[in-house]
């Protein structure tokens, strides 16, 4: 059952095979017996769980209802759950309870699906690895030796493992993605502005994007339904209407044009993570698709302009927390001053500290033209290069990483090695359009995922274009041995 | 680009983060290669490009000034380390 797609166990609540509060337990159970051996979440939430699925089968019975009532999924612990503890996997935020619901888990609680908990994460979303949450790291299900990418590893380890049926992300340079390709799932970082970032926790305000993550194509349009939209709350949200992510997710490919960049195939790209992405590539000619070679020639430059951007916005975001309102106090400060430096440095994680720090600096006066504006006006050559692209292609395919998962600890002491993993996805962020996550292959049993990016506002296209290739592969269907535990 | 410990403390202390000798000189090394990667920026010509802060080129959108939400102040207060007779409660500042 822990298997199976959003509108199959839809089904099966419709026809009575089995109630929410049964599937809700079963996956409760699973998280049970297997999590301990992932660290995928940082709060069960048993109780408000069960409610929410009594409160779905009582609306099933009544004939009501739609594909996501009664389905347990699961959520970054970036959103804030009113009264459901709410970490962003930081040690200054282990008290926290929010007093109000963010708009992506408030659409998906209206729409009836039931949260089982919180998924652990890189600390405010600031890493590629998951290494860096207060509540320790979390292990790739297909190899528990190996990382499950961050900073939504939890979210993808999580559904990976059949812990829960899908998950939320989020997304600041690749945090969707990274994870999903690592961990063997599906994932969709929309527009920026498509789904609403109020009551998500910030950290670049100006990259942030919350999205889906399942393992399948079929099931992130499923609650790309429910998240995406215009919210008056978040004042960046875009005001256009939203698509139906399902009504033309059959539509034949016939004619797409694929770019191709020569930037995602050079050097730094592991041999049989580029085959495995030619092979899937080849998967699409088959479809009707046409491939041409394209170039996005300013890609290296994503690193740096997204290290001087997104600490920036970091710095001012995360100065919000100095024990005052929330989170973490110090011990008996001696005055203001004191508490607010002692209360932040005994809050936040290292990695948090130096983003913090590089922030700072990129901002401070006689650096800001030279830090800051310079990367504001790479960043617009980066959308150029998108723009014009995609004024040739439909859509533009290549690796999401360079490799596969790496192991635990192997790239922890070099942050500049550690960064430079995020080369295929980072820009996307920056010129802010679309981009997916597909399951495509293996590499040494590891999964390796292929990157589509599309238009602005054309998540439904890129839905379509990763649900055929689904049609035709069953790469998202793999499980890893250790989700077939005892209650399957 | 290499700072040293006294930048190192200099800008913790504008970020307000209280660092021991030990924490600076270990930022001081990762804060390096963070700014030394950063410093590739500087080699492109970026004359005549208009920076870019939101990828969709929005402005703030603004509301009317009408409110719009309850009090909640128990509610906010709830997180609060400190509070009394519904205020936050800080270390004195002034004598």
């Amino acid at each position: 059952m822990f298997e199976q797609s959003i509108s199959a166990l839809a089904q099966h609540l419709r026809n009575k095979d089995i109630s929410s509060i049964e599937l809700t337990r079963l996956f409760l159970d699973r998280i049970q017996e297997i999590d301990p051996q992932l660290n995928s979440f940082i709060t069960v939430s048993d109780e408000l769980a069960l409610q929410q699925a009594k409160a779905a089968d009582t609306q099933i019975a009544a004939g009501n209802g739609g594909p996501l009532t009664g389905i347990p999924i699961a959520h970054k612990d970036l959103f804030c759950t009113q009264g459901t503890l709410t970490t962003c996997g930081s040690k200054m935020l282990y008290n926290f309870i929010p007093p109000y619901e963010s708009t992506v888990t408030k659409q998906l609680q209206a729409a009836g699906a039931v949260m089982l908990g919180k998924t652990n994460m890189d600390e405010f979303a600031m890493g590629s690895s998951n290494e860096n949450s207060f509540y320790g790291a979390v292990k790739n299900p297909w190899d528990c030796n190996t990382v499950p990418g961050g900073s939504s590893g939890g979210s993808a380890a999580a559904v990976a493992a059949g812990l829960a049926v899908a998950a939320t992300g989020t997304d600041t340079g690749g945090s969707i993605r990274q994870p999903a390709s690592f961990c063997g799932i599906t994932g969709l970082k929309p527009t920026y502005g498509r789904v609403s970032r109020f009551g998500m926790i910030a950290y670049a305000s100006s990259l942030d994007q919350g999205g889906p993550m399942a393992k399948s194509a079929e099931d992130c349009a499923h609650l790309m339904q429910a998240m995406a939209g215009f919210d008056e709350k978040d004042s960046t949200s875009a005001d256009i209407p939203t698509d139906d992510y399902l009504a033309n997710i059959n539509a034949p490919l016939t004619g797409l044009t694929i770019g191709l960049p020569k930037e995602y195939f050079g050097e730094g790209l592991d041999s049989d993570v580029a085959a495995t992405i030619m092979s899937a590539v080849k998967e699409f000619e088959a479809l009707g698709a046409t491939v041409k070679d394209i170039s996005l020639p300013n890609l290296a430059l994503s690193i740096p302009a997204y290290y001087v951007i997104a600490p920036s916005e970091a710095s001012s975001n995360l100065s919000r927390f100095d024990g005052v309102r929330f989170g973490h106090r110090c011990d008996a400060p001696r005055d203001l001053l004191d508490m607010y430096t002692r209360s932040r440095a005994e809050g936040f994680g290292t990695e948090v500290q130096k983003r913090i720090m590089v922030g700072t600096y990129a901002l401070s006066e006689g650096y800001y033209d030279a830090y800051y504006l310079k990367a504001q006006k790479i960043r617009r050559l980066i959308k150029e290069d998108f723009v014009n692209a995609l004024n040739e292609v439909d859509v533009i395919m290549g690796p999401v990483a360079p490799t596969t998962a790496f192991e635990l600890g192997s790239k922890t002491s070099d942050p500049v090695a550690m960064y430079l993993e995020d080369i295929y996805t980072l820009s996307v962020n920056l010129a802010g359009v679309p981009a997916m996550s597909v399951p495509a292959g293996f590499v040494n049993t590891m999964p390796v995922g292929l990157q589509i990016m599309g238009n602005y506002f054309c998540e439904a296209k890129l839905l379509n274009i990763a649900h055929q290739y689904q049609q035709r592969t069953d790469w998202h269907l793999k499980t890893p041995t250790m989700a077939k535990g005892v209650s399957a | 680009m290499s700072i040293d410990k006294q930048d190192v403390q200099k800008i913790a202390h504008l970020a307000r983060l209280a660092l021991t000798e030990d924490d600076a000189e270990q930022y001081q090394h990762s804060l390096s290669s963070v700014l030394s990667l950063v410093e590739q920026m500087q080699s492109v010509n970026t004359d005549g490009v208009e920076p870019l802060s939101n990828p969709l080129e929005m402005t703030q959108r603004l509301r009317d000034d009408v409110v719009t939400e309850d009090n909640q102040r128990d509610a906010f207060l709830a997180n609060a380390p400190q509070t009394e007779a519904g205020l936050f409660l800080v270390p004195q500042v002034i004598e």
